[in-house]
């Protein structure tokens, strides 16, 4: 067999693996920007139930922030995958049905992902908060804004602006675990280089592609994040 | 909740803290010294190890360990005749040592990051102050620079060690037998994945509450100048003396 060139390997001719590897990227991005997007909602909620006067919420919250984030992800997809998968095959079992049912590996995967980031945006979305003036706060309490009003005007836009880089963080975390992912079978980019690295014994090729597709992902949403942040800082004072 | 059943899994999965804690700290180790190289580069001025320093930290930063770890484990195998050649095939032969050197290359560029914060906090005037009492270079560096930068750096590295604890988590996927890897086998034995999630992150928590209580210590005794002094008994007779 002649040893095809590396950019036969990951190009789109007909021995190459491009198509394969692009597809997959979009997967990558997808599950991570899935992931990201729960993890924001649930982010909020903690990060609110952490800033509420109820101490049996905040004691939650905090109990929530500690676990995720000290236990490895990978543990969390496992529990995702096969918890998820024991608990749908008793449900189905209730109504008949026969033997195991697997959870969709891209739900558990954007729900593992969406658990454990929202650990590290509620954090993000508290400091962030913290920094809006409370002055605002009372203005718009005493123009009579209801709550959701307030969150809405008030408190998410000045939160979010705050939040950017943090969350440009964050979202740097969620992507680089999406790779993780790739135990449940998920055909994401780590995933399909670990198929085609097996079918072409050519693994070095293959990583050292997909390392430089997490590159390229990184370095153009670093760019995007700091275009937001610039975009969402207008008109605002600086300090230095 | 069947807790005899968590007690099993418990006595099974501790038999994997010793090889998870063994990772940790051999690559925290490695990493540390790697780190402050990589870090005095950043600093050193010439272009060409700033320039590797920084790439290296950006590259390592931006993809995936689990990448990582592939590539050294996996990839590496493509080149087999040459490491052979090279008498290295033994040490990528093994995956204990392609985990911890994946994860030592990992901590290094977090690390160094974190060092050369640390370094660049020590106050201008102390080193002004060393240098007037006539101490320079790898002296200036090792009393007055290195403790210094040590103190302020640490609460970041505390993290970065809790990260790393997290980090040897992913050893399991390339056949190390450490409480995840464990713990992933027991949950395809048995089909029940929330108590063994359960005790497995029970391990994890307390060994990096352990983690955060020593590295709070070591940073209790660094910093005896933030500490309140030792109250003095007032001892009223002695004052007409």
């Amino acid at each position: 067999m002649q040893q095809l060139s590396y950019f036969e390997l990951v190009g789109f001719g007909p021995n190459g693996w491009g198509w394969a590897l692009l597809t997959a990227t979009g997967m990558t991005l997808a599950v991570a920007l899935c992931g990201f997007l729960v993890g924001s909602v649930v982010g909020t909620f903690v990060a609110w139930a952490k800033l509420s006067r109820n101490v049996a919420a905040r004691w939650l919250a905090d109990g929530y922030t500690t676990i995720l984030r000290g236990i490895p992800d990978l543990l969390v997809i496992y529990l995702f995958y096969f918890g998820g998968s024991a608990a749908l095959s008793a449900i189905g079992s209730l109504f008949g049905a026969q033997g195991f049912i697997g959870v969709p590996a891209f739900v558990t995967g954007a729900l593992a992902i969406g658990i454990v980031s929202g650990a590290y945006q509620a954090e993000v979305f508290r400091g962030a908060y913290q920094v809006v003036s409370r002055g605002e706060i009372e203005a718009a309490r005493s123009v009579g804004m209801h709550r959701w009003l307030m969150f809405r005007r008030i408190v998410a836009p000045q939160v979010l602006r705050y939040a950017i880089p943090g969350l440009g963080n964050t979202w740097q975390l969620v992507l680089k675990e999406s790779a993780l992912i790739s135990v449940t079978g998920l055909v994401e980019l780590l995933r399909q280089s670990h198929i085609a690295a097996g079918s072409t014994r050519r693994p070095f090729d293959f990583y050292i592609t997909a390392g430089v597709l997490y590159l390229l992902i990184t370095w153009v949403s670093t760019y995007l994040f700091q275009r937001a942040e610039t975009h969402s800082m207008r008109g605002m004072r600086r300090a230095s | 909740m069947d807790f005899a059943f968590m007690r099993d899994t418990f006595l099974q999965l501790i038999a994997g803290v010793p090889l998870t804690l063994n990772l940790a700290f051999t690559s925290v180790a490695f990493g540390a010294v790697f780190a402050m190289l990589l870090a005095l580069m950043r600093m050193s001025g010439v272009r060409v190890l700033d320039g590797f320093a920084r790439a290296y930290v950006f590259v390592f930063r931006g993809t995936p360990l689990l990448v990582q770890i592939f590539l050294i484990y996996y990839g590496l195998g493509q080149f087999r005749p040459t490491l052979q050649e090279w008498g290295l095939w033994g040490f990528f032969r093994e995956p204990y040592w392609c985990a911890v050197l994946a994860l030592t290359l990992n901590t290094a560029a977090y690390a160094s990051e974190i060092f050369r914060g640390g370094l660049q906090a020590v106050p201008h005037q102390q080193v002004e102050a060393a240098r007037a009492c006539g101490m320079s270079g790898f002296l200036l560096f090792r009393r007055i620079v290195f403790p210094i930068a040590v103190r302020q750096a640490l609460p970041a590295y505390g993290s970065e060690i809790i990260l790393m604890v997290k980090a040897t988590s992913l050893a399991s996927i390339i056949t190390m037998m450490e409480v995840t890897g464990l713990a992933a086998k027991l949950i395809s034995q048995t089909f029940r994945a929330v108590e063994v999630f359960v005790v497995a992150g029970a391990i994890y928590l307390i060994l990096n509450f352990a983690i955060t209580r020593i590295v709070m210590a070591i940073e209790w005794w660094l910093s005896p100048h933030l500490r309140r002094p030792p109250s003095v008994e007032p001892k009223l007779e002695a004052a007409h003396v």
